[in-house]
Protein backbone atom coordinates (compact mmCIF):
# COMPACT_ATOMS: atom_id res chain seq x y z
CA UNK A 1 0.00 0.00 0.00
CA UNK A 2 1.46 3.59 0.95
CA UNK A 3 3.77 1.55 3.11
CA UNK A 4 4.53 -1.17 0.54
CA UNK A 5 8.69 -1.05 0.63
CA UNK A 6 8.19 -1.99 3.86
CA UNK A 7 7.45 -5.31 1.99
CA UNK A 8 10.69 -5.62 0.16
CA UNK A 9 13.01 -4.44 2.49
CA UNK A 10 15.58 -7.16 3.94
CA UNK A 11 14.94 -8.67 7.44
CA UNK A 12 16.71 -7.23 10.66
CA UNK A 13 17.88 -9.34 13.32
CA UNK A 14 16.44 -8.86 16.60
CA UNK A 15 19.21 -8.04 19.65
CA UNK A 16 19.39 -11.52 20.92
CA UNK A 17 20.78 -9.81 24.36
CA UNK A 18 17.69 -8.71 26.58
CA UNK A 19 17.86 -7.57 30.41
CA UNK A 20 15.57 -9.04 33.03
CA UNK A 21 13.93 -6.26 33.19
CA UNK A 22 13.26 -5.74 29.26
CA UNK A 23 12.20 -9.47 29.63
CA UNK A 24 9.49 -8.43 32.15
CA UNK A 25 8.81 -5.38 29.77
CA UNK A 26 8.18 -7.31 26.94
CA UNK A 27 6.04 -9.66 28.38
CA UNK A 28 3.25 -6.59 29.70
CA UNK A 29 3.81 -5.74 26.28
CA UNK A 30 2.96 -9.14 24.74
CA UNK A 31 0.10 -9.54 26.83
CA UNK A 32 -1.06 -6.45 25.61
CA UNK A 33 -1.20 -6.98 21.85
CA UNK A 34 -2.82 -10.21 23.04
CA UNK A 35 -5.67 -8.40 24.97
CA UNK A 36 -6.23 -6.69 21.64
CA UNK A 37 -5.07 -3.34 23.90
CA UNK A 38 -3.23 -0.38 22.67
CA UNK A 39 0.37 0.86 22.97
CA UNK A 40 1.31 4.37 23.32
CA UNK A 41 3.86 6.54 23.30
CA UNK A 42 5.49 6.27 26.32
CA UNK A 43 5.10 2.55 26.84
CA UNK A 44 7.32 0.54 26.78
CA UNK A 45 7.84 -1.30 22.85
CA UNK A 46 10.54 -3.64 21.50
CA UNK A 47 13.16 -1.58 19.48
CA UNK A 48 11.61 -3.58 16.89
CA UNK A 49 8.50 -2.96 16.98
CA UNK A 50 9.55 1.03 16.85
CA UNK A 51 11.86 0.87 14.07
CA UNK A 52 8.91 -0.98 12.31
CA UNK A 53 6.24 1.69 12.80
CA UNK A 54 8.88 4.59 12.15
CA UNK A 55 9.75 3.53 8.84
CA UNK A 56 5.95 2.51 8.09
CA UNK A 57 4.29 5.74 9.64
CA UNK A 58 6.94 7.53 7.75
CA UNK A 59 6.62 5.91 4.62
CA UNK A 60 2.86 6.42 4.86
CA UNK A 61 3.47 10.39 5.50
CA UNK A 62 5.93 10.57 2.54
CA UNK A 63 3.26 8.73 0.28
CA UNK A 64 0.40 11.30 0.98
CA UNK A 65 2.53 14.43 0.56
CA UNK A 66 4.31 12.75 -2.51
CA UNK A 67 0.52 12.00 -3.47
CA UNK A 68 -0.15 15.72 -3.49
CA UNK A 69 2.03 16.39 -6.97
CA UNK A 70 0.23 14.21 -9.69
CA UNK A 71 -3.73 15.34 -8.40
CA UNK A 72 -2.03 18.88 -7.92
CA UNK A 73 -1.12 19.15 -11.39
CA UNK A 74 -4.65 19.16 -12.67
CA UNK A 75 -5.53 22.14 -10.02
CA UNK A 76 -5.10 24.75 -12.67
CA UNK A 77 -6.50 23.18 -15.30
CA UNK A 78 -9.84 21.39 -13.91
CA UNK A 79 -12.89 21.65 -15.90
CA UNK A 80 -15.28 23.80 -13.97
CA UNK A 81 -14.70 25.92 -10.86
CA UNK A 82 -16.86 22.71 -9.05
CA UNK A 83 -14.23 20.18 -10.03
CA UNK A 84 -11.81 22.53 -9.12
CA UNK A 85 -12.73 23.56 -5.50
CA UNK A 86 -13.53 19.85 -5.23
CA UNK A 87 -9.54 18.69 -6.79
CA UNK A 88 -8.19 21.80 -3.74
CA UNK A 89 -10.06 20.30 -0.93
CA UNK A 90 -8.89 16.82 -1.55
CA UNK A 91 -5.19 17.82 -2.14
CA UNK A 92 -5.80 19.66 1.01
CA UNK A 93 -6.85 16.48 2.37
CA UNK A 94 -3.83 15.07 1.22
CA UNK A 95 -1.80 17.61 3.11
CA UNK A 96 -3.92 17.10 6.13
CA UNK A 97 -3.21 13.56 6.36
CA UNK A 98 0.57 13.59 5.60
CA UNK A 99 0.82 15.92 8.42
CA UNK A 100 -1.64 13.86 11.11
CA UNK A 101 0.44 10.77 10.03
CA UNK A 102 3.80 12.60 10.85
CA UNK A 103 3.13 13.73 14.09
CA UNK A 104 2.19 9.99 14.52
CA UNK A 105 5.71 8.94 13.60
CA UNK A 106 7.57 12.09 16.16
CA UNK A 107 5.82 10.44 19.16
CA UNK A 108 8.44 7.56 18.27
CA UNK A 109 11.16 10.16 18.84
CA UNK A 110 12.08 10.74 15.06
CA UNK A 111 11.74 14.32 14.40
CA UNK A 112 10.27 15.80 11.41
CA UNK A 113 12.87 16.74 10.08
CA UNK A 114 14.68 13.73 10.81
CA UNK A 115 11.76 12.39 8.39
CA UNK A 116 12.19 14.61 5.55
CA UNK A 117 15.16 14.38 5.19
CA UNK A 118 15.25 10.82 4.88
CA UNK A 119 12.42 11.34 1.76
CA UNK A 120 14.82 13.96 0.19
CA UNK A 121 18.00 12.01 0.34
CA UNK A 122 16.13 9.12 -1.23
CA UNK A 123 16.36 6.82 1.91
CA UNK A 124 12.87 6.78 2.77
CA UNK A 125 10.40 5.28 0.26
CA UNK A 126 6.90 6.45 -0.62
CA UNK A 127 4.52 4.20 -2.62
CA UNK A 128 5.14 3.19 -6.05
CA UNK A 129 1.72 4.62 -7.46
CA UNK A 130 2.52 8.20 -7.35
CA UNK A 131 5.54 8.13 -9.70
CA UNK A 132 3.23 7.63 -12.66
CA UNK A 133 2.52 10.26 -14.76
CA UNK A 134 -1.41 11.97 -14.93
CA UNK A 135 -1.60 12.60 -18.25
CA UNK A 136 -5.40 13.67 -18.58
CA UNK A 137 -8.15 14.91 -16.51
CA UNK A 138 -9.33 11.64 -16.43
CA UNK A 139 -6.47 10.70 -14.80
CA UNK A 140 -7.87 12.66 -11.36
CA UNK A 141 -11.44 10.87 -11.59
CA UNK A 142 -9.45 7.82 -12.20
CA UNK A 143 -7.07 8.11 -9.10
CA UNK A 144 -9.59 9.00 -6.69
CA UNK A 145 -11.84 5.79 -7.83
CA UNK A 146 -8.49 3.12 -7.95
CA UNK A 147 -5.64 4.68 -5.56
CA UNK A 148 -7.73 5.98 -3.42
CA UNK A 149 -10.60 3.06 -2.82
CA UNK A 150 -7.29 0.77 -2.81
CA UNK A 151 -6.46 3.08 0.14
CA UNK A 152 -9.12 2.51 1.75
CA UNK A 153 -9.14 -0.95 2.01
CA UNK A 154 -6.07 -1.01 3.44
CA UNK A 155 -6.11 1.87 5.69
CA UNK A 156 -9.56 0.76 7.62
CA UNK A 157 -7.87 -2.13 8.99
CA UNK A 158 -4.93 0.42 10.23
CA UNK A 159 -7.21 1.75 12.27
CA UNK A 160 -7.19 -1.46 14.89
CA UNK A 161 -3.46 -1.18 14.67
CA UNK A 162 -1.87 -1.33 17.78
CA UNK A 163 0.11 1.19 17.76
CA UNK A 164 -2.48 4.23 19.27
CA UNK A 165 -1.50 7.21 17.94
CA UNK A 166 -0.90 5.72 14.56
CA UNK A 167 -4.56 4.12 15.09
CA UNK A 168 -5.81 7.32 16.14
CA UNK A 169 -4.22 9.19 12.95
CA UNK A 170 -5.66 6.69 10.30
CA UNK A 171 -9.14 7.21 12.42
CA UNK A 172 -9.52 10.79 11.01
CA UNK A 173 -7.59 10.01 7.63
CA UNK A 174 -10.52 7.00 6.84
CA UNK A 175 -13.19 9.29 8.06
CA UNK A 176 -12.19 12.27 5.04
CA UNK A 177 -10.72 9.12 2.04
CA UNK A 178 -14.72 8.09 1.55
CA UNK A 179 -15.06 11.62 -0.35
CA UNK A 180 -11.99 10.99 -2.03
CA UNK A 181 -13.21 7.63 -3.77
CA UNK A 182 -16.53 9.49 -4.16
CA UNK A 183 -15.78 12.43 -6.03
CA UNK A 184 -13.31 10.07 -8.38
CA UNK A 185 -16.05 8.05 -9.21
CA UNK A 186 -18.57 10.78 -9.75
CA UNK A 187 -16.36 12.66 -12.58
CA UNK A 188 -16.12 9.56 -14.06
CA UNK A 189 -19.83 9.19 -14.04
CA UNK A 190 -20.50 12.71 -15.36
CA UNK A 191 -17.78 11.47 -18.58
CA UNK A 192 -19.18 8.27 -19.24
CA UNK A 193 -22.81 9.45 -19.17
CA UNK A 194 -22.68 13.27 -20.54
CA UNK A 195 -19.78 13.03 -22.11
CA UNK A 196 -18.83 12.95 -25.85
CA UNK A 197 -17.09 9.71 -27.28
CA UNK A 198 -13.94 11.06 -27.26
CA UNK A 199 -14.22 11.93 -22.93
CA UNK A 200 -15.24 7.98 -22.63
CA UNK A 201 -12.34 6.79 -24.65
CA UNK A 202 -10.24 9.44 -22.28
CA UNK A 203 -11.34 7.58 -19.35
CA UNK A 204 -10.77 4.14 -20.80
CA UNK A 205 -7.61 5.19 -21.19
CA UNK A 206 -6.82 6.61 -17.83
CA UNK A 207 -8.37 3.03 -16.01
CA UNK A 208 -6.02 1.05 -18.40
CA UNK A 209 -3.11 3.12 -17.26
CA UNK A 210 -3.94 3.27 -13.53
CA UNK A 211 -5.16 -0.71 -12.94
CA UNK A 212 -2.34 -2.50 -13.18
CA UNK A 213 -0.64 0.01 -11.15
CA UNK A 214 -3.25 0.38 -8.07
CA UNK A 215 -3.16 -3.92 -7.76
CA UNK A 216 0.43 -3.07 -6.54
CA UNK A 217 -0.08 -0.67 -4.30
CA UNK A 218 -0.81 -3.79 -2.20
CA UNK A 219 2.54 -4.94 -2.23
CA UNK A 220 4.04 -7.93 -3.37
CA UNK A 221 2.06 -11.20 -2.78
CA UNK A 222 2.43 -12.99 0.57
CA UNK A 223 4.71 -15.43 -0.48
CA UNK A 224 7.35 -12.80 -1.46
CA UNK A 225 6.72 -10.33 1.64
CA UNK A 226 9.39 -10.28 3.87
CA UNK A 227 7.71 -8.15 6.91
CA UNK A 228 4.09 -9.72 7.05
CA UNK A 229 4.76 -12.32 10.07
CA UNK A 230 6.28 -9.70 12.05
CA UNK A 231 3.34 -7.12 11.82
CA UNK A 232 1.29 -9.11 11.49
CA UNK A 233 1.97 -10.67 15.06
CA UNK A 234 2.11 -7.00 16.83
CA UNK A 235 -0.90 -5.90 14.77
CA UNK A 236 0.41 -3.59 13.21
CA UNK A 237 -0.81 -5.61 10.25
CA UNK A 238 -4.32 -6.88 10.19
CA UNK A 239 -4.79 -8.76 6.67
CA UNK A 240 -2.40 -9.87 4.33
CA UNK A 241 -1.29 -7.90 1.09
CA UNK A 242 -2.89 -11.15 -1.34
CA UNK A 243 -6.17 -10.78 0.81
CA UNK A 244 -6.77 -7.15 0.65
CA UNK A 245 -5.77 -7.09 -3.27
CA UNK A 246 -8.27 -9.83 -4.14
CA UNK A 247 -11.20 -7.80 -1.34
CA UNK A 248 -10.42 -4.51 -3.85
CA UNK A 249 -10.47 -6.48 -6.97
CA UNK A 250 -14.00 -7.78 -5.99
CA UNK A 251 -15.52 -4.43 -5.18
CA UNK A 252 -14.31 -2.70 -8.15
CA UNK A 253 -14.64 -4.40 -11.07
CA UNK A 254 -17.98 -4.17 -10.70
CA UNK A 255 -18.28 -0.38 -10.48
CA UNK A 256 -15.86 -0.52 -13.27
CA UNK A 257 -18.28 -2.41 -15.42
CA UNK A 258 -21.26 0.01 -14.26
CA UNK A 259 -19.56 2.95 -15.62
CA UNK A 260 -19.06 1.25 -19.08
CA UNK A 261 -15.62 0.22 -18.90
CA UNK A 262 -13.44 -2.71 -19.39
CA UNK A 263 -10.38 -3.62 -17.64
CA UNK A 264 -6.96 -4.38 -19.57
CA UNK A 265 -6.50 -8.00 -18.00
CA UNK A 266 -7.75 -10.55 -20.32
CA UNK A 267 -7.65 -13.32 -17.42
CA UNK A 268 -10.22 -11.28 -15.11
CA UNK A 269 -13.33 -13.41 -15.16
CA UNK A 270 -15.68 -14.06 -11.99
CA UNK A 271 -15.01 -17.41 -10.57
CA UNK A 272 -18.59 -18.72 -10.05
CA UNK A 273 -17.66 -20.79 -7.26
CA UNK A 274 -15.87 -18.87 -5.20
CA UNK A 275 -17.65 -15.58 -6.04
CA UNK A 276 -14.07 -13.75 -6.30
CA UNK A 277 -12.96 -12.11 -9.68
CA UNK A 278 -9.85 -13.96 -10.73
CA UNK A 279 -7.03 -11.53 -12.28
CA UNK A 280 -4.05 -12.00 -14.20
CA UNK A 281 -0.28 -11.88 -13.25
CA UNK A 282 0.81 -8.91 -11.58
CA UNK A 283 4.48 -7.46 -13.51
CA UNK A 284 5.85 -7.54 -10.36
CA UNK A 285 9.45 -6.30 -12.15
CA UNK A 286 7.66 -2.64 -13.11
CA UNK A 287 6.87 -3.05 -8.94
CA UNK A 288 10.20 -3.13 -8.00
CA UNK A 289 11.52 -1.31 -10.70
CA UNK A 290 9.35 2.19 -9.69
CA UNK A 291 9.72 1.45 -5.85
CA UNK A 292 13.63 1.16 -5.84
CA UNK A 293 13.24 4.92 -8.06
CA UNK A 294 13.05 3.86 -11.86
CA UNK A 295 9.77 4.50 -12.42
CA UNK A 296 8.13 7.33 -14.82
CA UNK A 297 7.93 9.75 -12.49
CA UNK A 298 10.59 9.51 -9.93
CA UNK A 299 13.17 12.15 -10.28
CA UNK A 300 10.39 14.56 -11.18
CA UNK A 301 8.11 14.30 -7.77
CA UNK A 302 11.75 13.84 -5.69
CA UNK A 303 13.01 17.00 -7.05
CA UNK A 304 9.58 18.96 -6.63
CA UNK A 305 9.67 17.95 -2.73
CA UNK A 306 13.12 19.07 -2.19
CA UNK A 307 12.65 22.49 -4.28
CA UNK A 308 9.37 22.95 -2.18
CA UNK A 309 11.55 21.98 1.02
CA UNK A 310 14.24 24.64 0.01
CA UNK A 311 11.87 27.37 -1.33
CA UNK A 312 10.23 27.18 1.88
CA UNK A 313 13.59 27.87 4.23
CA UNK A 314 13.29 31.63 4.35
CA UNK A 315 9.71 31.36 5.39
CA UNK A 316 10.73 28.74 8.24
CA UNK A 317 14.00 30.94 9.27
CA UNK A 318 11.43 34.11 8.93
CA UNK A 319 8.30 33.07 11.02
CA UNK A 320 11.64 31.55 13.91
CA UNK A 321 13.20 34.73 13.79
CA UNK A 322 10.06 37.00 14.25
CA UNK A 323 8.63 34.53 16.79
CA UNK A 324 12.16 34.99 18.63
CA UNK A 325 11.79 39.56 18.74
CA UNK A 326 8.20 39.05 19.60
CA UNK A 327 6.95 38.17 23.03
CA UNK A 328 4.09 35.90 23.18
CA UNK A 329 0.95 38.53 22.97
CA UNK A 330 -1.64 37.48 25.43
CA UNK A 331 -4.46 36.02 24.23
CA UNK A 332 -7.53 35.73 25.21
CA UNK A 333 -7.82 33.64 28.67
CA UNK A 334 -8.26 29.49 27.96
CA UNK A 335 -12.15 29.13 28.50
CA UNK B 1 20.46 21.07 7.88
CA UNK B 2 21.53 23.94 9.61
CA UNK B 3 18.19 25.17 10.35
CA UNK B 4 16.61 24.82 13.97
CA UNK B 5 13.46 22.88 14.62
CA UNK B 6 9.98 24.42 14.69
CA UNK B 7 8.74 24.35 17.75
CA UNK B 8 5.76 21.09 18.47
CA UNK B 9 2.53 22.40 19.73
CA UNK B 10 -0.13 20.14 21.20
CA UNK B 11 -3.44 21.16 20.00
CA UNK B 12 -6.98 20.19 21.74
CA UNK B 13 -10.53 21.52 19.98
CA UNK B 14 -14.11 21.90 21.96
CA UNK B 15 -16.41 19.76 19.20
CA UNK B 16 -19.01 21.61 20.33
CA UNK B 17 -20.43 24.33 23.06
CA UNK B 18 -20.95 22.90 26.83
CA UNK B 19 -18.07 19.73 26.02
CA UNK B 20 -14.29 20.20 26.91
CA UNK B 21 -11.69 20.91 24.86
CA UNK B 22 -9.96 17.06 23.69
CA UNK B 23 -6.72 16.39 22.20
CA UNK B 24 -6.92 16.17 18.73
CA UNK B 25 -3.14 16.11 17.69
CA UNK B 26 0.03 18.47 17.43
CA UNK B 27 1.63 20.57 14.96
CA UNK B 28 4.41 22.62 14.35
CA UNK B 29 4.59 26.40 14.35
CA UNK B 30 6.97 29.22 14.75
CA UNK B 31 4.53 31.30 17.57
CA UNK B 32 0.99 30.89 19.22
CA UNK B 33 -0.58 32.83 16.27
CA UNK B 34 1.08 30.40 13.71
CA UNK B 35 0.15 27.34 15.57
CA UNK B 36 -3.65 28.35 16.22
CA UNK B 37 -3.87 29.24 12.44
CA UNK B 38 -2.19 25.39 11.62
CA UNK B 39 -4.43 23.74 14.06
CA UNK B 40 -7.46 25.40 12.12
CA UNK B 41 -6.29 23.92 8.75
CA UNK B 42 -5.04 20.90 10.14
CA UNK B 43 -7.69 19.91 12.70
CA UNK B 44 -11.07 21.45 11.40
CA UNK B 45 -11.47 21.28 7.61
CA UNK B 46 -14.75 19.83 8.31
CA UNK B 47 -16.15 21.55 11.11
CA UNK B 48 -14.99 19.68 13.50
CA UNK B 49 -14.38 22.89 16.47
CA UNK B 50 -16.10 25.59 17.88
CA UNK B 51 -12.83 26.54 19.77
CA UNK B 52 -9.08 25.81 19.43
CA UNK B 53 -6.40 25.20 22.41
CA UNK B 54 -2.84 25.34 21.41
CA UNK B 55 0.11 24.15 23.95
CA UNK B 56 3.50 24.19 23.50
CA UNK B 57 4.14 20.25 24.03
CA UNK B 58 7.28 21.30 25.98
CA UNK B 59 4.85 22.36 28.20
CA UNK B 60 3.28 19.57 29.34
CA UNK B 61 4.59 17.26 32.03
CA UNK B 62 3.40 13.60 31.74
CA UNK B 63 2.83 10.72 34.35
CA UNK B 64 5.34 7.73 33.66
CA UNK B 65 3.30 4.52 32.17
CA UNK B 66 5.63 2.67 34.67
CA UNK B 67 4.73 4.53 37.82
CA UNK B 68 0.74 3.83 36.85
CA UNK B 69 0.21 1.04 39.66
CA UNK B 70 2.20 3.45 42.07
CA UNK B 71 -0.29 6.02 40.94
CA UNK B 72 -3.56 4.40 40.23
CA UNK B 73 -3.82 1.34 42.06
CA UNK B 74 -5.14 2.77 45.40
CA UNK B 75 -8.21 3.86 43.53
CA UNK B 76 -8.80 -0.11 42.45
CA UNK B 77 -8.37 -1.26 46.08
CA UNK B 78 -11.23 0.98 47.69
CA UNK B 79 -14.28 -0.20 46.28
CA UNK B 80 -15.57 1.42 49.18
CA UNK B 81 -15.77 4.39 47.41
CA UNK B 82 -18.44 3.31 44.92
CA UNK B 83 -22.13 3.46 45.57
CA UNK B 84 -22.30 -0.62 44.45
CA UNK B 85 -20.49 -1.13 47.74
CA UNK B 86 -23.59 -0.78 49.95
CA UNK B 87 -26.34 -2.42 49.80
CA UNK B 88 -29.96 -0.81 50.10
CA UNK B 89 -32.53 -2.49 52.02
CA UNK B 90 -35.43 -3.17 49.22
CA UNK B 91 -37.86 -1.25 51.41
CA UNK B 92 -36.09 1.74 51.03
CA UNK B 93 -35.51 1.00 46.95
CA UNK B 94 -34.14 4.00 45.25
CA UNK B 95 -31.08 5.83 46.76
Amino acid sequence: MYTQAMDTAPKEERAAIRSADEVVAEEVFERALDNEGFIEAKDWMPEHYRKTLVRQISQHAHSEIVGMLPEGNWITRAPTLKRKAILLAKVQDEAGHGLYLYAAGETLGTSRDQMLDALHTGKAKYSSIFNYPTLTWADVGVIGWLVDGAAIMNQIPLCRCSYAPYARAMVRVCREESFHQRQGYDSLLTMMQKGTAAQRAMVQDATNRWWWPSLMMFGPPDSQSQHSDASMRWKIKRFTNDSLRQKFVDATVPQGHYLGLTFPDPALRLDEVSGHWQFGDIDWQEFRRVLAGDGPCNRERLAARRQAYEDGAWVREAALAYAARHQPRPRREAA
Amino acid sequence: MTESPTPLWEVFIRARTGMAHRHVGSVHAADATMALQAARDVYTRRGEGHSIWVVPSAAITASDPSDKDMLFEPAASKIYRHPTFYEVPEEVDNM
